[in-house]
């Protein structure tokens, strides 16, 4: 039953199809932005992780790194929040480029089109991701409208984090690293609720 | 030699003179500074949520307002400090998305902070400063010395309350 379902039952298998999960969405998702960008785009291995909320700040490189967090919330099967992060730099970066170099490079603040192209991105890149998803396992997923912030790391993560404190202890997210080695830098984490874990189990036939 | 220690997400720690605390990039949680003026023993309580009576999974006690500032407090007493001496700052609680969905975590950041200023009633713990909510993250650091809250955000000057 999925009430019954817990941190306890999660192993190394559970974090390996979590893992495939990462790559499958985070793989599609990339090559979009290979494409908008018409750049190659890297993607790391997944990493599917039960984090003490204290570690959480660490494990996407400081809780005071900058970034701007597209964040959108998930429903459907599959319940939780989806973000999708980039380096401060990275996003002014993609921002410039996708407004064809009329952004300015060496303001200090994102302008308001700025910000309107980088939430784009994020849902763009997000929708992608749980297209994939919602491919492989069958199951429904609804995205929200998404919303965008650019802050320090930790401050971002606390949404995402407060909601999974509310049923537990820890922390399980999906998280997907993507660079061109130059200018890019960025994660997709994808944090369902524990009673979607057990769905996207079933749907694969491992539970 | 003094050091800076850290307190994590759903995490507290105590300190003394002249070492100070401190805790990065607060969202909508809250960070509770506490000091004894006369020990100079100090501490930070970095809480996610309001209220441990509401949520079945509480067995961490730091996770939360209420709970997380019993433990501090009595971490503090037990290392030297007068309850009846103690002074509190506040600051977080912002809300980083202009939306949230559940119900439960709307405005979670405002409601973390009132839930700090009651329970520090509660406990008769005065609160003498805080910065709160709007919609920005912010680093803070505590020094027990003096009481200061150290307050930085991105793109805004560094203040002390």
């Amino acid at each position: 039953m999925d009430n019954n379902f817990g941190f306890e039952q999660i192993d190394s298998g559970y974090l390996d199809v979590l893992k495939e999960i990462g790559n499958i969405g985070a793989g599609n998702a990339t090559t979009a932005l290979a494409q908008m960008l018409q750049r190659k785009v890297d993607m790391k291995v997944p990493q599917a992780t039960l984090l003490e909320f204290r570690d959480l700040g660490e494990a996407i490189g400081g809780e005071e790194t900058i970034m701007a967090g597209v964040y959108m919330v998930v429903e459907g099967d599959i319940r939780g929040s989806m973000m999708f992060l980039l380096e401060k730099n990275s996003a002014r970066h993609l921002a410039n480029q996708m407004l064809g170099g009329f952004g300015d490079p060496n303001a200090e603040d994102f302008g308001e089109m700025e910000i309107s192209v980088l939430q784009e991105i994020g849902n763009i890149m997000t929708g992608s991701y749980l297209n994939s998803l919602s491919d492989l396992t069958g199951l429904k997923i609804f995205p929200s409208v998404p919303e965008i912030a650019i802050d320090m790391a930790g401050a971002i993560l606390s949404v995402p984090a407060i909601e999974f404190g509310v049923i537990g202890d820890r922390i399980l997210m999906i998280q997907t690293r993507f660079t061109d080695d130059v200018d890019i830098d960025g994660f997709f984490i994808l944090v369902p609720d524990l009673d979607s874990y057990h769905r996207i189990m079933k749907s694969l036939g491992m539970a | 030699m003094s050091k800076i220690i850290k307190v994590g997400m759903a995490d507290l720690n105590i300190c003394k003179s002249p070492d100070g605390i401190t805790t990065l990039g607060l969202g909508s949680c809250v960070g509770v500074a506490l000091r004894d003026p006369v020990t100079k023993i100090g501490g930070l309580l970095h809480a996610m949520l309001p209220d441990s009576t509401v949520i079945k999974n509480n067995t961490c006690v730091e996770k939360f307002v209420d709970s997380g500032l019993d433990e501090l407090v009595k971490r503090m007493v037990r290392a030297g400090a007068n309850k009846a001496r103690l002074e509190a700052k506040l600051a977080g609680g912002a809300q980083m998305f202009a939306f949230q969905r559940n119900s439960d975590l709307v405005k979670v950041g405002e409601r973390n902070a009132e839930a700090a200023r009651k329970k520090l009633r509660a406990m008769h713990i005065r609160l003498l400063a805080e910065d709160t909510g709007l919609n920005y993250g912010r680093t803070v650091i505590y020094y027990p010395e003096t009481g200061i809250y150290v307050i930085k955000a991105v793109g805004k000057p560094e203040k002390s309350i």
